[in-house]
């Protein structure tokens, strides 16, 4: 029975492949649709399918309509694969994907060597949210683009505003042992070392990834610590957990994370009433977006009631859209050698590059804290009456790092 | 150091009074019924998102009171008409009935209140600052739930100690055959068994829900480690559960106080020869600990601390 299913889905997703391939462009979007990621996989499906609907109002791609291919990979690097084939046989060219940079990693890989056993047929692939810098190094490649800021870019913007803040004198890092956290830990050093070396590093933790109920233990030892500020780059349960116990002990240190206004974290911070103490590190605002930006942030929410947690999603659209009029063509090669070292307006307003050494995007960063919503502000998040204040806006090239990326090009 | 120790200890104790209010119902059950329930945490799941779910309508406190007898309800109802039916096909059938009735519980939880942490609020009337010492603060809702452990445990002690129902369970926990020719109706004694185990880990859910996180997951997470707690504690005992409880808690609090590594200990050259490990801080492997201790303690004591027979 199950046989026949797949035999029947795999036919169905064929024949509508190639009946539909001639009206319509596809990028197929491969991310967590089921299990564990997939509230955020959701939330990002939104995203690529109402800034479709934005491509198509104004005529598409060369008259085509563009088409999103939500494809589900459960967050597992080979299904990333499996799924990646089946959208090239469906008829994709194009493909994005974000969670996990464990997945990003193996379909670069795939696209890679799907490139060079098939020339004539390329297949790009757009990463808007896998931060792990081996992507635009050592593993960099010409078919891989990435909108987020690297985690390095993002330890370099959050280093850079603390270089102005002579108020923090001792840090305590604490991160996911795994090599996200790892990486976050060593660029926190290296950079503190480089940047603030009068600042100390009064901790050094590593914990279990997504194990930890209560984090009471760990933010007694912050307390005896002394510290003033804390750097982590925990997401999910982990940043919200430790927050919580954070409040519980009083423990009134400034936070500055990578994640805390991921899903369910603006709940947690406005829980533990840690006004203005958190803060996290992102490509763009709402309360301090030009008004353009702002206009598609209400339309957003009042359709998904939810914020626009992927400004980079709307540049990459945005961008193919414009690479595509250039090349006038929608050949990935053509496309790629278009938006290599491309410059474009960001969503929230600036500029941005894709800097054509390693294919990764630099735009301004913002640092913004967690609080009650200040006077001229309209945006909160998740319901809480709080939102996000810029505190610090860190210049596109104040962010730039360099790359050991030697691409092969075609 | 003062100060570290001090509230390592009250973080340690209180987490082990947590793991104590579900272990307590999970050693009874599987003393008396041979049942190792999967779904136990599961319970405390649903006591969670139950008294989230009251909280939110009309307030803290009757959620606080009517949640676990929900769940207690919903757990007597499971062993009624779910388990009694499975328990003529063995005992690996129950097991695997638990095992999927975690899954099931979890996936409706899901289905009902979504993937994302839901804002279960403390309650106004107990969101002040109990006492402060060298400067840190300890919350009262915190003190709230030690109390409320403390007093559940005294309430457990007495009915199984001092009252008729008490000696009918602990008779049936070793003879239920002779209870039941005595004409016990041991089968309702079982199913109140369950009934009661389920709503005190529901209570744990209610309470343990505004401290930490309420989410889908949250019961896998402390599922595991309560098998721990019973076997260390002896099977049926309740004193061992509760001394195992409360040396979990404070082994897993205070590893991670603990930044000493084996290198430290026995010096560098000696410990470079388990490699990685050698260099590794307890603070890092303290969520194994408990894992090892259990390991151990079936090597070396199989009927754990105060257990009276082989687990």
């Amino acid at each position: 029975m199950k046989k026949f299913a797949v035999t029947v889905a795999v036919a169905m997703g064929l024949t509508c492949g190639t009946a539909a391939a001639q009206e319509t462009a596809k990028l197929a979007y491969i991310d967590p649709l089921s299990g564990g990621g997939a509230s955020i996989g959701e939330v990002g499906l939104k995203h690529y399918q109402w800034l479709a609907d934005q491509i198509n109002a104004q005529g598409g791609l060369l008259g085509k309509k563009l088409e999103i291919l939500p494809l589900d990979n459960k967050t597992n690097p080979q299904e990333a694969v499996v799924q990646a084939q089946k959208a090239i046989d469906a008829g994709a060219r194009y493909i994005t994907q974000g969670n996990g940079s464990s997945v990003a990693s193996a379909l670069s890989d795939f696209v890679t060597k799907y490139n060079e056993r098939n020339p004539g047929k390329e297949v790009l692939y757009f990463n808007y949210a896998a931060v792990d810098d081996a992507l635009t190094n050592e593993k960099c490649s010409f078919w891989h683009f990435r909108w987020d800021a690297s985690s390095s870019i993002k330890m370099a913007a959050m280093t850079n505003y603390l270089k102005g803040q002579p108020s923090v004198k001792k840090v305590y890092l604490i991160n996911q042992d795994y090599s996200f956290g790892q990486g976050v830990r060593k660029l926190a050093v290296e950079m503190l070392k480089a940047k603030r070396p009068d600042i100390e590093i009064v901790g050094d933790e590593l914990h279990p990834l997504l194990k930890i109920t209560d984090f009471s233990p760990y933010v007694a030892k912050i307390k005896a610590s002394g510290a003033d500020s804390v750097i982590t780059g925990n997401w999910g349960q982990d940043m919200a957990l430790l927050l919580k116990a954070a409040a519980d002990a009083g423990l009134q240190a400034n936070w500055y994370t990578y994640y805390a206004g991921g899903a369910g974290g603006p709940t947690a911070i406005k829980q533990t009433g840690l006004a203005d103490k958190v803060h996290d590190i992102v490509e763009g605002d709402p309360n301090t977006a030009i008004e353009a930006a702002q206009a598609k942030e209400a339309e957003f929410r009042k359709k998904y009631n939810i914020g626009i947690w992927y400004p980079r999603a709307v540049n990459e659209i945005r961008m193919f859209a414009q690479a595509v009029k250039e090349a006038n063509s929608l050949d990935p090669k053509a496309v790629a050698l278009k938006l290599e070292g491309m410059t474009a307006d960001v969503f929230d307003g600036g500029k941005g590059t894709m800097r054509k050494d390693d294919h990764q995007f630099f735009q301004d960063m913002y640092l913004r804290s967690f609080g009650p919503l200040k006077a001229g502000q309209t945006f909160d998040e998740e319901g809480t009456g709080w939102g996000w204040t810029v505190k610090g806006k860190i210049a596109s090239a104040d962010t730039t790092v360099p790359t050991t990326c030697k691409m092969d090009r075609p | 150091m003062l100060e570290l120790i001090t509230f390592s200890t009250l973080n340690g104790v209180l987490y082990g009074m947590l793991l104590f209010m579900m272990a307590s119902g999970l050693t009874l059950i599987f003393s008396m019924m041979g049942v190792l329930n999967f779904a136990h945490a599961s319970f405390y799941m649903i006591g969670a998102y139950f008294g989230f779910e009251i909280s939110r309508r009309i307030g803290f406190w009757p959620g606080f009171l009517v949640a676990p007898v929900l769940v207690g309800v919903i757990g007597g109802l499971i062993e009624r008409y779910g388990l009694r039916r499975v328990h003529r096909f063995g005992h690996v059938a129950e097991l695997l009935f638990t095992f999927g009735l975690a899954f099931v519980i979890e996936e409706l939880v899901n289905m009902i209140w979504g993937k994302l942490p839901v804002d279960y609020r403390v309650p106004p009337s107990l969101d002040f600052v109990a006492f402060r010492l060298f400067d840190t603060t300890y919350p009262a809702y915190r003190i709230f739930m030690l109390a409320t452990a403390v007093a559940m445990f005294v309430f457990l002690l007495v009915i199984l100690k001092r009252t008729r129902v008490g000696l009918i369970i602990q008779a049936a926990l070793t003879h239920p055959n002779m209870v039941a020719m005595l004409g016990h109706n041991v089968p309702q004694v079982f199913m109140m068994v369950f009934g009661v185990g389920a709503g005190l880990a529901g209570l744990a859910g209610v309470i343990a829900g505004p401290a930490l996180v309420t989410q889908p997951s949250m019961a896998a997470l402390l599922g595991p480690i309560l098998f721990v707690v019973i076997v260390v504690g002896g099977l049926g005992s309740l004193g061992g559960a509760f001394v195992a409880s409360l040396l979990i808690g404070l082994v897993q609090t205070f590893a991670v106080a603990i930044n000493v590594s084996l290198a430290d200990a026995i010096g560098s050259s000696a410990a470079s020869l388990f490699g990685e490990l050698g260099r590794t801080p307890l603070a890092q492997i303290a969520p194994v600990l408990p894992y090892l201790l259990l390991v151990l303690v079936l090597i070396f004591r199989p009927r754990g601390l105060f257990g009276t027979r082989e687990t």
